[in-house]
């Protein structure tokens, strides 16, 4: 058995972190030009952007606390990387105020005159009003937060204590941590996005977006664990059978992805509702085709066969480019989601987009590997990673 | 006298790192035609015998590809050609209708075909195996570990093999007949 100290396994972003910062800053910085010349499109810009990195942050939560219920060798080695992508919602919380202030820009159901006009609209007005919109977002984030807090902090107690009760405890708390994950991200889901046409409604929405999330984090938390296995000692450490069980995983989210993407597909063409089906209409017809096409196809068809065969996923270097395949995917399946809800004739190209986008991404880079390095890149003294070591 | 035909040499184990070593200087050595037994899988002994890659996902795929179309012609043939009837004004070829029982049957079909693959390579049922005429070679699926090493092997030859297996620290090495 080959025995590391945590030295060795210190993170070290090498001008990474600096870099990211910087280029999410002038981004973010280009795109406020946007705030002044057309503040609807820069606040459709920036939830766009907001709306994926939050994503990245909450599935890797969700996906930690996965771990910590279920184990397997596969989490341990990726439980920094997911704890350090928990931790980024602590931060980008404050990204998300923005949005709060930009709500009248973003959703219909803010404008009074327009509730009055439209019967549907006041109906709903007891769940879509700017009020409980706030309060139902300081809840979420309150409790993504303390969840990601003590999930982390008792990992790093653990850390320098090796307490096995600590393993415990955050079990425990995964327990029902996954369920009000489950139920929160649904909801945040369906006012974040759903809410952008409010006439439009479908249950499994929440669900789809949590299924939408969770490619986006598990192709970006395999792709972190590429780069980073591509040093000394994690090389050692992350092998290919660890690669395969990753992309089992990634197998396993592109499935249900289509599964509950098709379902929803089904009911409401099948159903043809006057309040429904304008949803799909926009999406399938006109340009925004080619984008659902290339979806089917590049977010299912071709990941779902590369992952079936052994060659690739016990190959790292070609896990990788089938994570990151399915990262793109997964923002261009958000753009579709969400784009259609202004540009119903067809995708148009907007600047500010994807400057938000990247912007947002840098911030979120910076945050992860900060506070990546805060602790050494594996959990040394959890009993169970010793036996994760010893096996090899 | 004529020498009775036989089937291999088999040697028997007492513990599972007696039986991979083996099973990797037999590789070693040359051998190919060879066959390990176990109570229980023996992580990295079917790479040490070096086992052929199964033809197993094959013969799911082609089943699950029957299943695909097969149940995907199944809907359109009827609905499309066969007697086409106008259903709330929809399209004839109404294709996401198809796609629920396409899907089933393709699993159906992958699945069934999976099981009799399966057993079809397996070569079951087989009322005879020469490797019973060992008697003790009940003893594997209890606590014993068991490397044949076969007569069919082109570098087979008994007493080099019988020399070779006792060397490799076994309970016993046998002559298995046909």
């Amino acid at each position: 058995m080959n025995s590391y100290s945590p030295q060795s396994l210190q993170y070290e972003p090498r001008g990474f972190q600096s870099k990211a910062l910087a280029v999410g800053v002038v981004c973010l910085i280009i795109t406020l030009i946007e705030l002044f010349l057309h503040p609807t499109q820069f606040f459709r810009s920036y939830l766009f952007g907001v709306v994926f990195w939050l994503g990245i942050g909450l599935s890797c939560t969700a996906i930690l606390m996965l771990h910590h219920l279920v184990s397997g060798r596969w989490g341990f080695v990726l439980r920094r990387s997911l704890e350090a992508a928990a931790r980024t919602l602590m931060w980008m919380a404050l990204f998300f105020i923005p949005v709060v202030l930009g709500m009248r820009y973003l959703y219909i159901w803010t404008h009074p005159a327009a509730v009055a006009a439209d019967p549907i609209l006041q109906q709903k007005q007891f769940y879509l009003n700017t009020p409980f919109f706030i309060i139902r977002q300081v809840i979420y984030f309150g409790l993504w937060i303390v969840l990601a807090y003590f999930l982390t902090r008792w990992s790093g107690e653990q850390d320098k204590t090796a307490n096995p009760d600590l393993v415990k405890r955050m079990r425990n708390l995964s327990g029902p941590g996954l369920a009000i994950y489950g139920f929160t991200v649904s909801f945040a889901g369906f006012d974040w996005m759903l809410s952008l046409e409010p006439h439009f409604f479908s249950t499994i929405y929440g669900m789809l977006f949590v299924v939408t999330e969770a490619v986006g984090g598990m192709s970006f938390i395999t792709l972190v664990a590429y780069f980073l296995s591509k040093r000394e000692p994690l090389s050692e450490i992350i092998r290919p059978s660890q690669f395969h069980d990753f992309g089992n995983l990634l197998l396993v989210f592109t499935l249900l992805w289509a599964y509950i993407s098709f379902a929803q597909f089904l009911i409401i063409w099948s159903g043809n509702l006057q309040n429904e089906i304008p949803w799909y209409v926009y999406r399938i017809n006109h340009t925004w085709a080619t984008i659902a096409l290339v979806l089917v196809i590049f977010h299912f068809a071709v990941p779902f066969l590369l992952l079936l065969q052994r060659f690739v996923t016990f190959r790292r270097q070609y896990l990788a480019w089938v994570a990151g395949l399915l990262f793109i995917m997964s923002i261009l399946d958000l753009f579709w989601l969400m784009m259609p809800s202004y540009e119903k004739a067809g995708p148009q190209f907007y600047w500010s987009d994807w400057l938000a986008l990247i912007g947002l991404g840098g911030i979120f880079l910076a945050i992860f590997s900060s506070q990546l390095k805060r602790k050494p890149l594996m959990p040394l003294h959890d009993p169970n990673f010793v036996g994760v070591l010893q096996h090899e | 006298m004529a020498k009775r035909p036989i089937y291999g040499v088999m040697a028997e184990f007492n513990t599972t790192k007696d039986v991979l070593h083996a099973a990797r200087r037999a590789r070693e050595e040359g051998y190919r035609r060879m066959d390990a037994y176990s109570p229980f899988p023996v992580e990295g002994l079917s790479e040490a015998i070096g086992f052929p890659h199964s033809r197993l996902p094959v013969i799911t795929l082609i089943g699950g590809l029957i299943g695909c179309f097969g149940g995907f012609f199944l809907q359109y043939y009827p609905n499309v050609m066969g007697f086409p009837l106008d259903i709330g004004g929809k399209p004839f070829d109404s294709w996401p209708a198809f796609i629920p029982i396409t899907f089933e049957l393709t699993i159906l079909c992958a699945g069934i075909s999976t099981v009799v693959g399966m057993i079809w390579l397996n070569k079951l049922p087989t009322p005879y195996h020469p490797v019973f005429n060992v008697p003790r070679f009940q003893l594997a699926s209890q606590d014993r570990f068991f490397l044949c090493i076969q007569s069919k092997d082109p570098q087979f030859e008994i007493d080099a093999v019988v020399r070779f297996l006792k060397d490799l620290n076994p309970r016993e090495v046998n002559v298995v007949p046909v």
